[in-house]
């Protein structure tokens, strides 16, 4: 299925969790936080939460800034 | 003599905070960040690049948490709703940390900040527990405004982010500090020592910068030039300056003249 990921479009398996996507995405070792659809998943619920068709993802992390 | 500042309940020695951006790489922005003696470092919250260098250097490795505390802020947020998600989003990332840095900005050119916008995201934010270091403008009444909602600090701008200019309008600052009953510090604006040192003297808790040092020639060295104004500039205050008088007054007594 079709999902959002930071703006662009990925293809993963139905059914398929945060913390698979994560991993796919090799994050899963970095302070990151998560949204879906604008609603934050917590660090925790990853390897519960499904993710859906069309799911508009953001996953952030901390970066230099003043 | 203990000069410590306390913000949020929690107690530092700095008085100058300092930003994370800017710099020319990990390195540069930890050497600079160590030689300011800053304890208290700001950072952004961002997407992830997804087809990340996995080797790549991370701002948490490189500022740890063990020795730092981090001012998440909401840099590039035009309006209430975004401020307030990239707090939300904040504090998910770092574990439950209730300690923001509140911007949300009203002209791309100036980045002032939009006060209107800045009341709604403080409002909500402060309803969800966070501790607000709210970025302002000089107004003395937007100033209490937030210290009356409940903003854990004030933070009026010395000038606009980045442009070096130093305080605009240091009289306001004074009125700014003389009414709070948070500690206000002066955050963005300053482009050198001396703007340190002055923010300082007129009474200030603390001074917060990014582009002074990050942008200086040497940054590491204007990092430790920055401490010591900060320095500096707090005996200053509490030495109790001399008033500035029309006319002379000798330093030498006139007694014992022998001509």
């Amino acid at each position: 299925m079709n999902i959002n990921v930071n703006g662009e479009s990925h293809n993963v398996p139905e059914n398929c969790s945060a913390k698979a996507l994560v991993e796919m995405l090799n994050m899963q070792n970095d302070k990151i936080a998560m949204e879906v659809n604008r609603e934050i998943v917590p660090r925790s619920q990853y390897d519960v939460f499904t993710l859906n068709e069309n799911d508009q993802i953001e996953i952030v992390r901390a970066i230099g800034g003043g | 003599m203990n000069d410590s500042f306390t913000v949020a309940g929690k107690t530092y020695q700095s008085r100058l905070l300092v930003g994370t951006g800017k710099y020319k790489d990990m390195y540069q922005t930890k050497a600079a960040v160590e030689a300011s003696g800053a304890e208290i470092v700001t950072v952004a919250i961002r997407r992830t690049n997804l087809g990340q260098n996995p080797g790549e250097a991370n701002l948490l490795d490189t500022l740890p948490a063990d020795k730092y505390t981090y001012l998440p802020n909401t840099a590039g947020c035009y309006n209430a709703d975004d401020a307030v998600r990239t707090c939300r989003l904040a504090r998910e990332l770092l574990d439950g940390h209730n300690l923001v840095k509140l911007e949300v900005l009203g002209d791309e050119k100036t980045l002032l900040p939009n006060v209107a916008q800045t009341y709604l995201a403080a409002e909500t934010l402060i309803k969800e527990d966070f501790d607000v270091m709210v970025y302002t403008n000089d107004d003395p009444i937007a100033a209490k405004r937030f210290e009356e909602m409940g903003c854990v600090a004030v933070m009026p701008l010395a000038a606009p982010i980045g442009s070096g200019l130093g305080i605009q309008n240091p009289y306001n600052i004074l009125t700014i500090i003389e009414n709070a009953n948070v500690p206000i510090l002066v955050d963005a604006g300053v482009g050198t020592a001396s703007d340190a040192a002055l923010a300082m003297e007129l009474g200030c808790d603390g001074i917060l910068m990014n582009t002074a040092i990050a942008g200086a020639k040497d940054p590491v060295l204007m990092a430790s030039a920055m401490k010591k104004a900060t320095e500096a500039g707090r005996e200053a205050f509490l030495a109790g300056r001399i008033p500035r008088k029309r006319y002379a007054s000798a330093s030498s007594p006139v007694d014992g003249l022998f001509f």
